[in-house]
């Protein structure tokens, strides 16, 4: 942040209908707006800011070259510390197109001066955390509708299109409405067998696909949670259609990274709703074909013949992800496929350490290139006619992972263990 | 006259253009002709130049692509009106000066195959029986959509097109 002396706290103040001298709250998006305006905002303000980050993968990166220079006419990024380039979707190369646009974007980066993470270093959204790029406080922009994943830090983090990056990489600067936030808090512990995963999914079923569009996302009664369980959350506000999806990153444990201190949850700001989920009754969730929010408890669809299980993606394809599939998993002959593709190369070593990733190997199943992997279906198990998949991911879109006579049910790391060792979706309970 | 093109509530991206048909995917071939090629291949074989996309509720939920709205502006739709549009296609479209229009009732009255004459500076639908007023686009997004697109205009004008910060 630029304008780190700037405290908007002091300057809110009775605002709204309150009792008279009551102070009134920030939303988290109004308090990370604020010190990037550098004056106190408030929801519907639109405000021209500066972002911390913006993101581009090799997917899109070619084209948001292409708009900054032919469309805008800006031959040159205004920032290069603001951009950071990560070739993750289509990541070895497929295709001597593909390859060829991998080397557009080596080329910019290197004349530009710009940070670009290589083929294997892992999905966007992971590494940005992990390099510490993405931070508490920060607005995080990229070219993907997953950047609602830098919410788990604590930074506003939202998905844009091409121009929307082009016009930031060109001008320094990104146009925002200042998003309602509605919050999300829970009561109780995760049980047995039930994981963040199956909470993300059972939102998905409350909320529905477009039950928080425009709208931020609060996190609240969770600062129990580790790092990889808001990156499995965050990751999935966009499934609800919301700008973003923001944890306070209390809770969290640091080497480096400090928090600054004006970031807080407030409990008198303003929500526009409070949704409540008791995770004590919550059961194993499985999003089932078409679409993210036809979920349904895993009693519904447990016996339902399964060809290949993929274990993997920003929202599931972290060490805690691949070893709580490995623990099921160990000892046992895989009855469907199964494709790994950890989320980046050190979550990879994680697995390669504890021994998880050779746990799934002896059991049968394959091992990617650390990135997006099959997610999009351009690659490293595209589905045919009549596949039918259970995934790890966050969409199941009719044609997401290719054929669109495929099937895609999506499912925690658990369920997909379960899954691959019975043939057929199973609860991953019944099996310890 | 102009064909509406009716489609349901929640039409994904990737039911506009399917991920393995993106640009990056296929760079000599124009995006324009995979529009819907999976999805709804009669719209994708015979929409015409200026016709109307009509839909129900979150049209163009799911990923970021802006080449989802660009392969509908490349087909050269003359609109689209929808019950409610999802944030980031929203934010694209106008982005891409794609004229668009939310009005639930006028979604509700329109039928797929109707010939109409939509003219979009008065936001005027005309239908062989009678017209519709679609409501028009907040200030700063006409601004965008006449200019062109926004990197039409702040390359015009220098600046944002909203604020007085920029
Ligand atoms: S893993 Fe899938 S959802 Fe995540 S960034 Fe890659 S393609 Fe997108």
């Amino acid at each position: 942040m630029t304008q780190s002396t700037f405290n908007p706290l002091p300057e809110t103040t009775v605002r709204g209908t309150g009792l008279a001298g009551a102070r009134i709250g920030q939303t988290m998006s109004e308090q990370i707006f604020s010190q990037a305006a550098g004056r106190p905002v408030k929801v519907g303000d639109l405000v021209v800011v500066t972002p911390d980050v913006a993101m581009g993968h090799d997917s899109l990166t070619p084209s948001i070259i292409k708009i900054m220079r032919e469309e805008l006419g800006i031959q040159n990024v205004h920032d290069p510390h603001q951009v950071v380039l990560v070739l993750d979707h289509v990541a070895p190369s497929s295709t001597v197109a593909v390859a060829n646009a991998h080397n557009v974007i080596r080329q910019f980066a290197s004349e530009q001066g710009i940070r670009l993470f290589e083929v294997g270093r892992g999905i966007c959204h992971q590494v940005l955390v992990e390099e510490g790029i993405a931070r508490p406080g920060q607005i995080v922009i990229g070219s993907d509708s997953h950047s609602t994943s830098y919410g788990a830090v604590g930074a506003f983090g939202t998905g844009m299109g091409s121009t929307d990056v082009a016009l930031c990489w060109g001008t320094g600067k990104a146009w925002f409405r200042i998003p309602e936030t509605m919050r999300i808090r829970v009561s109780g512990r995760l049980g047995f067998g039930v994981y963040a995963k199956d909470l993300a999914l059972k939102l998905c079923r409350m909320l529905t696909i477009d039950g928080a569009t425009y709208e931020a996302i609060e996190y609240q009664g969770m600062s129990w949670m580790r790092l990889e369980e808001r990156q499995t959350l965050a990751s999935m506000a966009i499934e609800l259609g919301a700008k973003a999806g923001l944890f306070s990153p209390e809770g969290l444990e640091w080497n480096t990274i400090s928090t600054p201190d004006w970031l807080t949850i407030e409990d008198t700001a303003v929500y526009s709703k409070t949704v409540d989920v008791d995770l004590e009754a919550l059961e194993p969730q499985v999003a089932v074909p078409h679409h993210v929010d036809s979920v349904v408890d895993i009693s519904e669809v447990v016996g339902r013949q399964i060809d290949v299980v993929f274990l993997g993606t920003c929202t599931n394809g972290r060490a805690e992800d691949i070893r709580q599939a490995a623990e099921i998993v160990r000892g046992q002959k895989l009855r469907t496929r199964l494709i790994v593709s950890p989320a980046s190369s050190r979550e990879l070593q994680k697995t390669i350490a504890d021994g998880s990733l050779n746990t799934l190997l002896d059991a049968g199943a394959t091992l990617t290139t650390p990135g997006c992997g099959p997610c999009m279906g351009r690659h490293q198990g595209t589905l045919g006619d009549k596949d039918v998949c259970l995934s790890t991911g966050n969409r199941n879109f009719r044609g997401r992972m290719g054929s669109p006579d495929s099937e895609i049910y999506l499912a925690s790391p658990a369920v997909a263990a379960a899954t691959a060792v019975c043939g057929s979706i199973a609860d991953p309970r019944t099996l310890r | 006259m102009a064909r509406i093109w009716k489609f349901g509530d929640h039409v994904d991206t990737d039911q506009i253009v399917p991920g393995r048909f993106a640009p990056f995917m296929r760079p000599n071939e124009d995006v324009g002709s995979a529009a819907f090629i999976e999805a709804h291949p009669d719209f994708n074989k015979q929409a015409q130049p200026g016709d109307i996309l009509v839909a129900g509720e979150n049209f163009g939920c799911g990923s970021s692509r802006e080449y989802a709205p660009l392969a509908l502006k490349r087909r050269q739709l003359g609109a689209i009106i929808a019950k409610s549009f999802a944030r980031i296609f929203y934010r694209n479209a106008i982005n891409l000066g794609l004229p668009i229009f939310v009005d639930a009732v006028a979604v509700e009255i329109l039928e797929d195959g109707e010939q109409v004459d939509l003219n979009l500076v008065t936001g005027l639908l005309a239908r062989s029986s009678g017209s519709i007023e679609l409501p028009p686009l907040p200030e700063f997004a006409q601004k965008i959509v006449q200019a062109g697109g926004i990197a039409a205009y702040v390359r015009q004008t220098g600046k944002f097109p909203i604020g007085t910060s920029s």
